[in-house]
């Protein structure tokens, strides 16, 4: 088996007395896509925000690409290539979506300190941003402020972003929601292609989404995982079903 | 060097401590539950400072006049709220900033236009004239060693007020959760305006209690508030604690070092030059003090907020 | 990029500006009222000032309530160097001071920058309400330093004797030295404008507009943060030594709280991160104190009305009101 991309060991994090994180293990594995999922208060949230590094575990270790990411903040885990979608879309709102895209491409190039040149007709920021929003089918969206966007508009964008910044893993959390029936298809068959551009740890609530891209599923419970298998394997896990579809059922 | 000398700068050190405490209560209270970051709060202070200094005269009563400082800044504490602050609280840092700094010329410009270009006196009360001496063969003013006492008695009494009674009890869930108090039924534009007035107040009372140590003029709340940011910068802002022992730190660190200072350095180089250099240094040591703190905490020593 | 037309409104309103700028002093020099020129440089030096401040808080949104601590600086590298060539005593170590603006402009803007970067990197560690506090409180510090240490006037302030010199420009003319100062103006407005396209320029809009979003694609929006701060410091700087060749004089009274607050309300009145929204402001400051404050010795009074007005009911300043909202690429 190839070596993981992302492997977490043993995290653990606790607000006060509430163990958020308890010991959670978890590997993303070369051109897979690694469902997260769990019923609300599950700690998923948490879990991101310690890989992507907005909050520091108490302890455990996350690896990435082989290299210990403790002491990394969110800048320098991006730039390793941990690209990220927000739950709640996070943009620079008054940027046209392009702006937003070309932000990730000039961090991607690494020339964030170059003080003259205008940006807005510099080739090599615009074109590659075009094309991302292209393949994202935003291409025709691309001047309007990302505060005008859509709800599911924004969450393309936010794939684009990440998709600009050559990331090498994606975590993107809840890609579906708010979107319509019809945007949920083309998410699912364009994260479908995805997968072996670079893996994705998916957080998802919208179940048909998982069980049609998910390779391997973790359940995550009062911030533990007490399954990880594929698809089928999950769907007939007694744990899971009592812990988990059993609700939602 | 004597100990009373140097009993006599700590105590100092104390009152001025004293005197923060009073201006950094309301101003983290108003941020701490309102989210108001209120520039203007040194004209509230200036405020009871003349409404003392005039009703004293006017009476030749002081503690008439230390009524009136109360009224009258709770009175124009709760006249801007209702005009302008509260039409602030959704707005950002910058325009609170803006419209603050707006009030300040405001006040400052009509005080001027009321009691003109030269400053009142207020002298201290006879009850409290004269010294207490100090162990060591010191003496100390009484007046100071009240205010001392008065600051005492404020930081209980909020204590008690918001940890003892129904409205502290809706400042603190007003700090945690507007949205909560205002589902509980609590009439959240009148608490504002209370807090708001309570905190004018407090700073309405320090600044009639330091009319009678210095002169009383246009201008004289700025420094004051300036300090009280530092205060609260150190003990974190929305802590009333954090602005008790900030404001004593930032007093006493203030005091001991204009009067310390230059004596140690006069040890090291020639006085002629000490004195200059240390009293240049001095003057920064307060800041000096704020920003190793925040190098460490860069939210205070007592941030409520996460 | 997009297909906008080459004369926007705001461009059509900054030009016209400009001139306006330029215009004013040039005729007061025909009609011989040397004092209108006056005016004219002490707008384009307060424009400056707040240019610099724009570039932290308008492109940044970093509301610094101590750029009085810059302008300050600025000043007193003025004051100081020209003192020290008027005396002929050496600065220290055997530097001569010097009364060549060039010289001192360069100075200026180095001090500021030194000075910027450790308060700035203290300052950025925190954000909101505490960013706004501890600027004042270093821009306080600088201040009581400037008052308590005796070998530059102290509370008196510093005078200059003669106006400093520039190579080829007789200074003392007051059209002369308002061009040098109008000159230095639009280049800084270039800046900005060059900055604010930048890559640079994106990051630290980014930065405003949502600090996660940069982090997330990987920029750190402190190191960002910190080289505006400090080139915002740079240009409020040399704006101070400009301001103090103007007055010939320097005090502490231009390190003030007062003074920072000033700043910002340059750049409200004109238009937070429009270009020439300090221009505008600055125009409009500097009338209003001069109108208001012939009819009233009491301007400062009724300037804090009309400014509670803009903040209140007015909240895109003058360019706003002439320009429509500010838009980006």
């Amino acid at each position: 088996m190839a070596e993981p991309i992302l492997e977490i060991r043993d995290l653990r994090k606790t607000f006060g007395a509430l163990k958020a994180t308890d010991g959670v293990s978890l590997e993303l594995r070369p051109g897979e896509i690694h469902a997260l999922i769990g019923p609300n208060g599950a700690g998923k949230s948490t879990l991101i925000h310690q890989i992507s590094g907005s909050l520091r575990p108490d302890s455990g270790s996350i690896r990435f690409l082989g290299q210990d990411m403790a002491g990394l903040d969110m800048a320098a885990r991006a730039r390793l290539g941990l690209g990220r979608s927000f739950q709640i879309s996070s943009l620079a709102q008054e940027f046209s979506a392009l702006r937003n895209v070309m932000l990730a491409v000039q961090a991607r190039q690494g020339t964030s300190f170059r003080f003259l040149r205008p940006v807005m007709s510099d080739k090599s920021l615009t074109e590659p941003a075009m094309a991302m929003l292209e393949r994202v089918g935003l291409a025709g969206r691309a001047h309007l402020p990302a505060a005008e966007l859509s709800h599911g508009e924004r969450r393309q964008l936010e794939i684009a972003i990440a998709l600009a910044l050559g990331s090498k893993a994606f975590l993107f959390d809840e890609p579906m929601a708010g979107m319509g029936p019809e945007g949920s298809k083309a998410l699912t068959r364009f994260l479908d292609g995805l997968r072996h551009e670079a893996p994705i740890l998916l957080v998802e609530h919208d179940m048909d989404a998982v069980f049609a891209l998910a390779d391997r599923i973790s359940v995550l419970v009062y911030g533990r995982v007490i399954a990880t298998g594929t698809v089928d394997q999950i769907r007939n896990d007694p744990e899971v079903r009592r812990a988990y579809l059993g609700e939602a059922a | 060097m004597s100990i009373a000398l140097l009993l006599e700068q700590l105590l100092n050190g104390l009152q001025l401590g004293v005197m923060l405490f009073l201006m950094a209560a309301g101003l983290t209270l108003i941020f701490g539950v309102m989210g108001l970051i209120n520039l203007a709060h040194g004209s509230l202070y200036m405020i009871g400072a003349f409404a003392c200094a005039a009703v004293a005269a006017a009476t030749g009563s002081f503690w008439i006049g230390l009524a009136a400082s109360l009224v009258a800044a709770a009175a124009a504490g709760a006249i801007i709220e209702v005009t302008v602050i509260r039409r602030l609280y959704d707005r950002d840092h910058l325009d609170q900033v803006l419209a603050t700094f707006a009030l300040i010329l405001i006040f400052s410009e009509g005080t001027r236009w009321l009691f003109g270009s030269f400053p009142l006196y207020l002298d201290i009360p006879p009850l409290l004239q004269g010294a207490v001496p100090l162990p060591g063969g010191g003496q100390y003013q009484l007046y100071r060693l009240a205010i001392i006492g008065v600051g005492v008695v404020v930081a209980l009494g909020l204590y008690v007020l918001i940890s003892r009674t129904r409205l502290g009890m809706r400042i603190r869930a007003g700090e945690s959760d507007r949205e909560m108090i205002a589902a509980l039924g609590v009439d959240i534009r009148t608490l504002y305006t209370v807090v708001f007035a309570l905190g004018a107040a407090l700073a309405g009372l320090a600044g009639a209690l330091v009319g009678a140590l210095q002169s009383v003029q246009v201008g004289m709340g700025e420094p004051a508030l300036i300090l009280a940011f530092v205060v609260i910068v150190i003990g974190g802002i929305g802590s009333i604690k954090g602005a008790l022992l900030g404001a004593i730190l930032v007093g006493v660190v203030d005091t001991m070092g204009r009067f310390l200072l230059p004596k140690a350095l006069a040890l090291m180089i020639p006085a002629a030059q000490a004195g200059p250099i240390g009293a240049a240094l001095a003057s920064m040591l307060i800041y000096i003090v704020m920003a190793l703190i925040l190098a460490f905490r860069p939210s205070g020593l007592f941030a409520t907020q996460s | 990029m997009t297909n906008a037309p080459i004369m926007t409104p705001e461009t059509i309103v900054n030009v016209s500006l400009a001139l306006l700028l330029l215009g004013l002093p040039l005729v007061a020099q025909t009609m011989g009222e040397p004092f209108y020129i006056t005016l004219a440089t002490r707008i384009a030096i307060l424009a400056l000032a707040a240019v610099g401040l724009n570039i932290a808080l308008g492109l940044g949104g970093l509301v610094s309530f101590g750029h009085a601590a810059f302008f300050g600086l600025g000043g007193y590298a003025a004051g100081i160097l020209a003192t020290h060539a008027f005396d002929g005593v050496p600065l220290f170590a055997g530097i001569p001071g010097t009364a060549s603006m060039p010289i001192i402009w360069l100075v200026a803007v180095l001090v500021c920058g030194m000075i910027a970067l450790p308060i700035g990197a203290i300052s950025l560690r925190t954000a909101g309400v505490y960013f706004i506090m501890i600027t004042l409180a270093f821009a306080q510090m600088i201040y009581y330093f400037a008052v308590s240490w005796p070998a530059y006037g102290g509370e008196d302030g510093l005078s200059i004797y003669v106006r400093n010199e520039f190579p080829g420009v007789n200074t003392a003319q007051p059209l002369s030295y308002f061009l040098i100062c109008y000159a230095v103006l639009m280049l800084a407005l270039g800046l900005f404008w060059l900055l604010r396209g930048s890559r640079f320029g994106a990051s630290l809009q980014a930065a405003r507009q949502n600090a996660t979003r940069l982090s997330a694609v990987g920029i750190a929006p402190f190191n960002i943060r910190l080289v505006a701060f400090a080139i915002s410091a740079m240009v409020t700087g040399l704006a101070g030594a400009l301001f103090a060749d103007l007055n010939k004089f320097v005090s502490p009274s231009m390190l003030s709280w007062h003074m920072s607050g000033e700043l910002i309300v340059l750049i409200i009145l004109g238009g937070k991160g429009r270009l020439f929204g300090p221009v505008a402001g600055a125009m409009l400051y500097v009338l209003f104190e001069f109108a208001l404050g012939g009819i009233t010795e009491r301007w400062q009074f009724f300037l804090g009305l009309i400014l509670l007005g803009v903040v209140l009911f007015a909240r895109g300043g003058l360019l706003g009101l002439l320009a429509g909202k500010a838009r980006h690429g």
